[in-house]
């Protein structure tokens, strides 16, 4: 048997002004950081406006861009550079343009403005060709199929769907994603020069690819958000009515707590590492939501279990008890579950990269919130009903409150016997 | 081996089959690994943010809709009212559901209300209006406002759906979206230009045919104005025709044809049932467009033909002129379109007139666009990573608890078996959070087995045997396997009822993959132990 720990016996509830203490800093810091540099950071789902996301062929000259994003009437608009670890050469820039004015117009233009400035930086000529870089395989393949250059009869349309693909896979995975010469396609297996000059006919590569655009106008964007709040807040009021009924509503409220000190920490650090928030940030932040809920119920559920075999020990050494005895359990969930959102933010590209953030940090702060908020938000719950004088009920359903025990009110102490 | 462990065991490998089946065997029995990948993409559908291609939501903007119902009340009132000879000073509508009706003399009162009774029950409202004592208000009723919505609604779905199809793209998703009633969702997957769908949308929003006041068209917008003395006729508006319509003496022509019309007009693009072309019966060689209206509509354009026979009528889309047919006979709901058409003209009129008849115009609110590559990079990453981060799982699970690990790898393997055949079978789509959706699973997954491995191994310190071990073990971690999923569920739940999109696709996969979760982490697993147990000497010690 490997073990991790044999038999822990650390007082984690001596520790709780601790844990409470760097929850505070860390909340502070982080909603400082919040209040005093411009809010929360929206992505476009929850503010409105323009997104573009476009890949270039070489790395591009961002003051270029701004000055032809500025003839275009489009000063204010935002550019970020996007690499990542997996693939730190992208040449890859997100273009944000916040909505001015009001109606679809406004909207559209915003984009098609994008697009002139980026063609008027690249000198793309309208050839009258389609763009070879925005290409999807259903386009090519029906294209292919029309031109036939292989001069195949039957099975025509499979043939080139699969050439299609093939094709587009070396565009996206060896060139990435932006091819500058169709001559290079010479290298893709099964494509002959009939197939290139077909594809001449009728494509020409830019030298950028819109790898996204996204147009969201303002009203929805408020809406989404607002949406998002309400539907947490009703995911959080179930959770918390379910263990209320399971535990003791006191459980029920400390666990939604905690979960609630968890969001807004990591809230925080999405402000001070710079990640926007959006719809997928949001499915990422209910999963440490579940996740955390989840850790907080293994160790309530020890506690209920320990209340109703150890009635005579103080509740802070059985709650001690209950966390040490789950400890190997945390860790190793904990541990591996770190270990596999580690891996999604290092190789999971950029469009994973704000979600897989929100989990990284979640699992460490849902894991710290389960003995450092949690548990100790119920024993200081019970301490303070202790000293009021009233009967504890700190046990679970099925276990009574017990009687008179010694006339001392046995969960007012703290910390060690 | 007991008998019962053998029912419970075909029990499972009949679920692994069936879920196996669900993901590699449809639609049709695989031959090849061609055929069995070809099936796994079929099967497993991704959503738009891993495969690529055009998300747009539209708005359908109803209370025109609602509008042009008052308008056209407004007209059918004032004609009904002068015709029982009750006199008014206005019938003219306030805002898009209240109408005004102002001086009905108090001789005729007892008429009006009859008339309004026997027209419009149970879909306008008489009341005082708080103008005057001789001023009447009426309100379009909530249920009529709902049925105009939903028959809109419908209405502008089919239309969009009729055009989309058109285009003839892959599994293009047309549906209503979110609470509010007046949002359609349209996902094109695969289609990496927007423009094309949008331009295709919203061609030909509003069909009207409105009567024409003036049978000679002007040459010039100004020249219509000045004819009138610039102000046009209360109640009509100058529209242009369209240019292609235009008959032109020589190509350098650029002569334009302006039309005073009446508005309101009779007839709307929700009064059309069905537009069709044929062969002109009475002109060889020639196409003629027949239509038929709805029994509502009839009930108005028959009348509303008899009187205007021999004027023009113009056929209007998008605010220009198509054709002026002048009117033949009494129409009632059925009636033809005459002129000099060619069948392809006369085909794109009738598809205009039929698919054409969006009954409200559309507004824009989302327009996302994933281009092909970026999908690609997403489901590639998102692939990579999960494979390795389970390989690190498993390897670690199967290094710390040796062959009790090899029985977690294996529910494990199970919970996403059934996780995906469970997306196969209720065609559900796999997005970016859904995957969000299958970590979380994985991550409880692995939760269960440990919380159960963890209080086997302290039952076994506590001096058990490893069969009374692995009993108690399972048993108390069944309470709390329980209670968590329970509640992940239940907010799980709520995200279903209340989310969106993204939010939605979590809150399906988090389900299906912990209900799935509960059946591995304790049903099959517990199964694999007892008949480990069965086979291994009773003092032995459990590898855990």
């Amino acid at each position: 048997m490997i073990e991790l720990f044999k038999q822990p016996n650390l007082d984690w509830m001596g520790k709780a002004k601790y844990f409470f203490a760097l929850s505070g800093t860390l909340l502070l810091i982080g909603w400082a950081a919040i209040f005093l540099c411009g809010g929360i950071k929206y992505g476009i789902d929850f503010r409105g406006g323009t997104d573009v996301d476009v890949r270039f062929a070489k790395a591009p000259d961002v003051e270029q861009l701004r000055n032809s994003l500025r003839a275009q009437g489009l000063g204010n608009s935002e550019i970020q550079s996007i690499s990542d670890i997996a693939n730190p050469n992208s040449n890859e820039v997100l273009i944000f343009v916040a909505q001015v004015g009001q109606g679809d117009q406004a909207l559209d233009e915003a984009k098609a403005k994008v697009l002139s400035a980026l063609n008027a930086t690249y000198g793309v000529s309208s050839t009258g060709k389609q763009d070879f870089n925005a290409a999807t395989p259903t386009t090519l393949a029906n294209f292919l199929s029309s031109k036939d250059p292989l001069a195949l009869s039957v099975g025509a349309g499979d043939k080139y769907q699969q050439l299609a693909k093939a094709i587009l896979a070396y565009r996206d995975k060896d060139k990435n994603g932006v091819l500058t010469s169709l001559d290079d396609l010479a290298k893709v297996s099964g494509v002959t020069p009939a197939v290139i000059s077909a594809i001449k006919d009728g494509f020409s590569p830019a030298p950028f690819a819109i790898r996204n655009a996204e147009i969201v106008s303002a009203k929805v964007g408020g809406e989404l958000r607002n949406q998002a709040i309400r539907v947490t807040l009703y995911a959080l009021a179930g959770m918390l009515v379910y263990i209320a009924f399971r535990f003791e509503w006191v459980y029920g409220a400390a666990a939604v707590l905690a979960v609630f000190h968890d969001v807004l920490i990591t809230l925080g650090l999405f402000k001070i590492f710079g990640f926007e928030i959006s719809l997928t940030v949001i499915a990422a932040l209910l999963t440490l939501v579940g996740y955390s809920m989840n850790d907080t119920i293994v160790i309530f559920d020890r506690i209920r279990e320990n209340s109703r075999l150890l009635r005579k020990e103080p509740f802070a050494d059985i709650v001690n008890k209950s966390i040490n005895q789950t400890l190997s359990r945390t860790i190793l969930t904990s541990g591996l579950t770190f270990l596999t959102v580690l891996v999604l933010f290092l190789m999971g590209g950029q469009v994973l990269r704000a979600f897989a953030f929100a989990l990284v940090v979640g699992i460490v702060v849902g894991t710290y919130s389960s003995f450092g908020i949690a548990a100790p938000l119920v024993v200081a719950w019970n301490n303070w009903r202790g000293h009021g004088g009233a009967a504890s009920t700190g046990t679970a359903a099925g276990s009574r409150p017990r009687g008179n025990e010694g006339g001392q009110p046995r969960l007012a102490t703290s910390g060690r016997r | 081996m007991n008998p019962n462990l053998k029912w419970k065991a075909l029990f499972i490998l009949a679920v692994i089959l069936l879920c196996i089946y669900f993901v590699l065997g449809l639609p049709n029995f695989p031959t090849s690994l061609t055929a069995l990948k070809d099936n796994f993409e079929h099967q497993i559908r991704l959503g738009l943010d891993l495969q690529g291609g055009t998300h747009l939501i539209l708005q359908v903007q109803v209370q025109e809709a609602i509008a042009q119902e008052t308008d056209q009340t407004v007209d059918r009132l004032t004609t009904a009212m002068r015709a029982k000879n009750i006199r008014y000073d206005e019938v003219r509508r306030a805002d898009d559901t209240h109408i005004i009706v102002r001086n009905v003399p108090s001789d005729q009162l007892s008429a009006f209300r009859d008339l309004i009774h026997e027209q419009y029950e149970g879909v306008w409202e008489l009341s005082p209006a708080p103008g005057g004592p001789t001023a009447y208000m009426l309100t379009l009723r909530p249920s009529e406002i709902a049925r105009i919505q939903e028959t809109t609604m419908n209405q502008s779905l089919e239309t969009i759906e009729r055009r989309i199809n058109a285009l003839g793209l892959t599994e293009p998703t047309i549906q209503l979206h979110g609470r509010k009633d007046n949002e359609i969702l349209v996902q094109l997957p695969g289609e990496g230009d927007p423009e094309r769908a949008k331009a295709v949308i919203q061609a030909g929003g509003q069909l009207e045919l409105m009567l024409l006041v003036d049978p000679t068209p002007y040459p010039s917008q100004a020249e219509g104005l000045a004819r009138h003395g610039g102000i046009l006729p209360p109640g009509t508006e100058l529209l242009k025709e369209r240019p292609e319509s235009h008959i032109r003496q020589n190509p350098n022509d650029t002569s334009e044809n302006w039309y005073l019309v009446q508005h309101p007009p009779v007839v709307t693009g929700r009064d059309l049932r069905s537009a069709t072309e044929n062969r002109n019966t009475d002109m060889p060689g020639q196409w003629q467009i027949n239509f038929v209206l709805s029994n509502e509509a009839a009930k108005r354009f028959g009348p509303f033909t008899e009187q205007n026979r021999g004027r023009q009528m113009a056929i209007v889309l998008e605010h220009q002129v198509y054709s002026a047919p002048t009117i033949q006979s009494r129409i009632e709901d059925q009636g033809r379109i005459d002129g000099n058409f060619s069948q392809e003209a006369a085909h794109d009129l009738a598809l205009v007139l039929r698919a054409g008849a969006l009954p409200a115009s559309i507004k824009y609110l989302e327009e996302r666009t994933v281009g092909p590559s970026l999908g690609a990079d997403s489901i590639r990453h998102g692939v990579q990573a999960s494979v390795l981060s389970l390989l690190v799982v498993m390897v670690f699970m199967v290094f710390y608890y040796r062959l009790s690990g090899v029985n977690a790898v294996f529910a494990l393997i199970i919970n996403l078996v059934i996780l995906l055949a469970a997306l196969a079978m209720f065609g559900a789509v796999l997005t970016l959070p859904g995957i969000a959706g299958v970590i979380l699973t994985i991550g409880m997954g692995v939760d269960s087995n440990v919380l159960v491995f963890e209080r086997i191994r302290e039952e076994i310190r506590n001096g058990k045997s490893s069969a009374a071990a692995v009993d108690a073990g399972f048993s108390k971690a069944f309470l709390t396997i329980i209670d968590t999923h329970v509640t992940t569920v239940v907010s799980a739940f709520f995200l279903f009822i209340f989310g969106t999109g993204p939010i939605k696709g979590f809150a399906i996969t988090l389900t299906i993959g912990l209900i799935a979760n509960v059946f591995t982490a304790i049903y099959v697993s517990k199964t694999i132990f007892q008949y480990h147990l069965g086979k291994m000497d009773r003092q032995a010690e459990l590898s855990i």
